[in-house]
């Protein structure tokens, strides 16, 4: 809501100057945005009347005009503007004025000068020579009744603001001035002056029959046929000044009266060519399939959820939002027809976003307008039309059908305290419903006070008990409530020591050397086939652009795109990472405390390695990162289970390079060389390394259980075997520690040769072997007993000798 | 005996001249060895008559131990030479970078995140996070925002193809608050919680993105007021900005599921904003319909709720002046949160 500051100063004039009132709008809840003077500072400039015009005796483009400014003789201008005629009035800066001059620069100082042998003593005035527009393709016109040496300001009311209101949704009641003008009243306890309100008295009798067939669409409707106004009628200079400070377009009269009405009381209307209507109005929900073209041309088509205003033809207007072109009051119209209606909330709420626009009529029947003015709005409307058009009204007729209930809403004084937590007094309570316009009876008295409070009809946001409370607190002043720190029992909270948060995780990840990222959930579908071969991902309905339009189920995309990013900018090692969320179809979630059903949202951690294995250095040689640098960037993200590695295929990583991660039996996600595919496709140089893997198997620790030390040393032997070249380290591990003798307590693999003198398609892989027994010290012979068990059980299942 | 006098002198003379411990060993055989002047000399005792053989002989014992007091001496002395050079050889350039990784780091939004949770954490809140995929129930209708509603306007949603039981398409969550739903149902008051998360919007521009993080906090008890809400969020704002230079307002605001309703404003005392009110959370205290929707009874328990942008406090904590920079992932940008 934007309005011009000395309109509401003719409503209502509160002691105030503009910074306190803005102060005042935005801390009762009308957020004032933005407060703009209408022009820039400058003085001594007056309307002045150009009494001729002749040549310039050196000069083609320049007019020297005598102008008369009121007092003394008329003055010698030298002028340059195209539209100087004899006649005009225009503003003249006289000597000694200073001017705004460019946006930004320096003021402009008015002194004698002369121009081209010609003196000039003042300056006739284009529109952006006044900071009032960009406007310089002449002299600013002004109106002829304009006073002759009156001062520009006071002419045009310069010294005025145009304040920019941020309205929330429940207070419609403020999108007019009239409403404000009532909010400040009760804010301040200064008097208003409300707009003039006389009832017209008809001219002629004849009325339109309006039929209400839709009772929960439309409560109310109330008309006026206007016969013989002047359609070509100028607009007042008060009411375009009023109307353009207020964000409107002038149109015509008779339209810039509705919108005025509008403004002025909050009470939309609209006015229809009473020559073009057939028959009389009914208002009734759309039917599937009529079509209506409106006033800004788009063709909508209805169905039973749409109110439409008819006429015997059919649809000729969309209640509430905006009328239709057939019946529209153009510049030939002489005959009209003034609508002035009650359209419930329900019944429009959504409508037109549905067509994709709004009106400022739309705005309002969908917050809720005062259903007890539609007779104000349709005289003050009237008065102004037959006062600037002419015409013969006739006779207000007013269709009444169910209208909203006003039920008496019940406020105890205690709650009140109980929610703002200050004991409001009594009296302030009382005083805050009289400012409001509430009609209050109180019952009880002290801790038992009760108000019961009937809202008025323009306010739609009053109907609990909280609703008062808020107008309470608000009123009172939400800066006289104090800020206290609650009391409360002083319980303890502590995470459980059998977790792990996700910062702990982003510690391990981080202390390696990866920076964390935030991605956006939503992605590039050819992302999901190509990382995570989904080919139905979850679509969105409305994505901000095609390259977010599904929602990720692998982290990897972004990633990717992350590495592509800072190469293009000069990075050449990267290490990054981000904890976030991926989203799939899944069947088996049902909905839950924590779940949406179908669509399974766990939380993902994921990194890429791209670059040298380490920051090129003195100290170290210069490799490219690979599989086992990462194997152990990610360790530590595990406690208390050991993650086993088995090679497996993964769409985005590179086959042979690429291993699943399994804990406690379940596969947690993905470690690998990003496909080498997918490296040409998204122009890296090398595969980087990936890993994505759910968070929530990492999420615990197992709590420690003391375990009595050993006092005896432990036997540790190394054996080295020749296997076939493609025998899995981790399988072999796991065949000595699995082996089913309880006294190997250790095993780890030292060494991994592949050199000249190995047997063709073998490798050695050489194994440290820890053994102990807690009660007693093992003797050679039990040592050599184990280690011929173990040489056994290899020799049979991966075909191994003992490379000696 | 001149003699021996001269021999220890010969003795000390040539072992202060050895160049090595080598060199030395071989000097000391000249003495004390089998063929040694000493030892000859010791040798020859038995040759003396008797009443001169002691007093002989201790003196040859004399100059025997001056000789091997010297030779231990120089002995020593030669391995500390020894010691020394091999430690200067061995000396490196300790102002030389260590070997091994350097430190990534967290992303300055998620910093925040986690200030935040150690703030609340600090009065007892405990921390929630729930679905980013939503039901229309949870985002807006229990939230007291049903179908139509001109709030819904408010917040410009995503929606997703598939639909909840209802029918309804779901959506991405426009806001923190359906985790207060789904907290305060499935726990009793009191209820202290807060949670942080990814939200989103339709909007993108220089200030808006589509998006974004916030935090939910919600308090319920059979007492918290407006005035508390206006005491805990203040707190908030000053320990977060380690500061107490720091003005906060409470202005009257609407949002469906708060009433009263506050928009919260801060100002610092101090720095390139100083003095400009500047927005930073919506909050109030629950609706009751919201509080019934959490399936309790809104005559017995009262409290509040915010939610706070993290990017906006981020930009406010840093002095970061575009939004853009914490979702482009450049590594210029975010080292410098390391």
């Amino acid at each position: 809501m934007q309005f011009s500051e000395q309109w509401l100063r003719a409503l209502i004039d509160p002691p105030l100057d503009t910074v306190a009132l803005n102060h005042l709008l935005t801390m009762s809840g009308l957020e004032v945005e933005s407060c703009e003077g209408v022009a820039p500072a400058f003085d001594q400039v007056v309307v002045g009347l150009v009494a001729s015009v002749a040549p310039h005796p050196n000069a083609d483009r320049l007019r020297v005009c005598q102008v008369d400014v009121g007092a003394g003789a008329p003055l010698n201008i030298v002028c340059g503007a195209p539209n100087v005629v004899a006649g005009m009035k225009a503003p003249v800066a006289l000597v000694g004025a200073k001017l705004p001059g460019e946006a930004g620069g320096k003021s402009l100082a008015i002194a004698p000068v002369v121009m081209r042998g010609v003196e000039s003593k003042g300056m006739l005035c284009s529109a952006r020579e006044l900071g009032l527009s960009q406007d310089h393709s002449g002299l600013l016109s002004l109106a002829s009744d304009a006073k002759v040496g009156s001062s520009i300001r006071e002419t045009l009311a310069l010294d005025d603001s145009i304040i920019l209101i941020k309205l929330t949704p429940n207070r419609a009641d403020c999108l007019s001035m009239l409403g404000i003008a009532r909010e400040v009243a009760a804010l301040t306890g200064t008097a208003m002056t409300p707009p003039p309100v006389t009832a017209v008295p008809a001219s002629l009798k004849e009325a339109l029959p309006v039929k209400l067939s839709a009772p929960t669409g439309c409560g109310r409707f109330t008309g006026r046929i206007i016969r013989g106004v002047n359609p070509r009628a100028p607009t007042p200079e008060w009411m375009r000044r009023r109307l353009e400070r207020a964000g409107q377009r002038c149109i015509s009269a008779l339209v810039d009266v509705t919108n005025y009405v509008m403004l002025e009381l909050g009470r939309p209307l609209h006015v229809y060519d009473l020559d073009k209507l057939q028959g009389g109005i009914d208002v009734r929900f759309g039917r599937l399939g009529e079509t209506l073209k409106l006033l800004n041309e788009q063709t909508v088509t209805l169905d039973e959820s749409v109110l439409a205003i008819c006429d015997d033809r059919g649809p000729i207007g969309l209640a509430g939002i905006m009328g239709g072109d057939s019946t529209k009051a153009d510049d030939t119209t002489t005959n009209v027809f003034l609508e002035s209606a009650f359209f419930f909330p329900d019944a429009i709420a959504g409508r037109a976003r549905r067509f994709n626009f709004a009106s400022d009529a739309s705005h309002r029947f969908e917050r809720g307008v005062d259903f007890d003015n539609n007779i104000d709005g349709i005289e003050r409307a009237t008065r102004l039309i037959l006062d600037l058009c002419g015409g013969e009204p006739g006779p207000t007729m007013d269709t009444r059908g169910v209208l909203p209930e006003r039920a008496p809403v019940r406020m105890r004084l205690a709650r009140a305290h109980k929610i703002i937590g200050v004991a409001v007094p009594e009296a302030d309570v009382r005083q805050t419903f009289r400012r409001l316009g509430f009609a209050t009876t109180i019952e009880g008295a002290g801790d038992k006070t009760v108000y019961v409070v009937t809202p008025p009809s323009y306010r739609f946001d009053i109907t609990i008990e909280e609703d008062l409370i808020e107008e309470v607190a608000r009123v009172y002043g939400f800066e006289r409530i104090p800020a206290n720190p609650p009391m409360a029992r002083a319980t303890m909270t502590y995470p459980l020591e059998s977790s792990r948060s996700l910062y702990d995780l982003r510690e391990v990840i981080a202390a390696a050397g990866y920076q964390e990222v935030v991605n956006f959930s939503f992605v590039d579908a050819t992302w999901e086939t190509d990382f995570g071969a989904e080919s139905s991902p979850i679509r969105l309905l409305n994505p901000i652009a095609n390259q977010y339009s599904v929602m990720r189920s692998t982290l990897l995309g972004g990633l990717v795109a992350n590495v592509q990013y800072n190469l293009n900018r000069q990075a050449d090692r990267i290490r990054v990472f981000e904890v976030g969320r991926i989203y799939r179809r899944r069947t088996d979630i049902a909905d839950g405390p924590l779940a949406v059903k179908g669509i399974d949202q766990p939380i993902h951690i994921a990194g890429i390695a791209y670059g040298q294995s380490v920051e090129e250095q003195w100290g170290a040689t210069k490799r490219f990162v690979d599989f086992f640098d990462v194997k152990s960037d990610i360790a530590l993200l595990w406690q208390g289970a050991t993650p086993k590695f088995q090679a497996g295929r993964h769409p985005a990583m590179q086959p042979g390079r690429c291993a699943s991660v399994e804990i406690k039996g379940a596969i947690v996600g993905w470690l690998g060389e990003l496909h080498p595919r997918l490296a040409q496709k998204y122009d890296l140089p090398r595969s980087p390394v990936v890993f994505e893997f759910a968070t929530a198997p990492s999420l615990g620790r197992p709590i420690p259980v003391f375990e009595a030390v050993s006092k005896l040393p432990a036997v540790v032997r190394d054996q080295a075997f020749w296997v076939p070249d493609t025998t899995l380290a981790g399988a072999m591990l796991e065949a000595i520690l699995g082996s089913g003798i309880a006294l190997v307590k250790a095993a780890n693999v030292f060494d991994l040769y592949r050199g000249d003198s190995a047997p063709k398609g073998r490798k050695s892989l050489a194994f440290r072997i820890v053994m102990q027994d807690t009660e007693r010290t093992l003797t050679d012979a039990e040592v050599e007993e184990i280690l011929a068990r173990i040489r056994t059980n290899l020799t049979t299942k991966f075909n191994a000798s003992l490379r000696t | 005996m001149q003699d021996l006098e001269r021999i220890v002198a010969d003795a000390l003379a040539q072992f202060a001249q050895a160049a090595d411990s080598a060199e030395l060993e071989r000097i000391k055989a000249g003495y004390l060895g089998r063929e040694g002047v000493l030892t000859i000399q010791l040798k020859g005792l038995g040759k003396l008559p008797a009443e001169d053989r002691r007093e002989v002989g201790a003196r040859i014992n004399a100059a025997k131990v001056a000789i091997e007091t010297a030779l231990n001496d120089r002995r020593e002395g030669i391995e500390r030479a020894q010691l020394e050079a091999r430690l200067a050889e061995e000396s490196i350039d300790v102002t030389l970078p260590g070997r091994g990784r350097e430190r990534g780091g967290i992303h300055p939004v998620i910093r925040t995140w986690q200030r935040i949770e150690g703030i609340f954490r600090s009065i007892g809140f405990d921390v929630a996070d729930g679905p980013e995929i939503e039901t229309d129930w949870y985002n807006f209708t229990a939230l007291n925002n049903p179908l139509n509603h001109p709030a819904r306007s408010m917040q410009d949603t995503f929606y997703i193809e598939d639909k909840d039981a209802n029918g309804l398409h779901l959506l991405l969550r426009t806001h923190t608050s359906p985790m207060q739903v789904r907290y305060a149902r499935t726990h009793t008051p009191p209820i202290k919680v807060i949670a942080p998360g990814r939200t989103y919007r339709v909007d993108s521009d220089a200030t808006h993105s589509p998006m974004f993080h916030q935090v939910e906090g919600l308090w319920i008890d059979e007492h918290i007021s407006f005035a508390d809400l206006k005491g805990v969020y203040t707190d908030f704002l000053r320990r977060f900005f380690e500061t107490d230079a720091l003005e906060v307002r409470f202005r009257p605001s609407y949002f469906p599921f708060t009433e009263p309703s506050a928009e919260i404003d801060m100002a610092f005392q101090t720095g390139p904003s100083q003095g400009r009110w500047l927005e930073i959370s919506g909050s109030g205290q629950v609706h009751p319909q919201v509080i019934r929707n959490f399936g309790l009874d809104p005559e017995r328990y009262v409290g509040f709720a915010f939610g706070s942008g993290l990017e906006r406090l981020t930009m406010l904590r840093y002095g970061i002046d575009d939004l853009r920079l914490f979702f482009e992932g450049d590594l210029r940008f975010l080292r410098q949160f390391a």
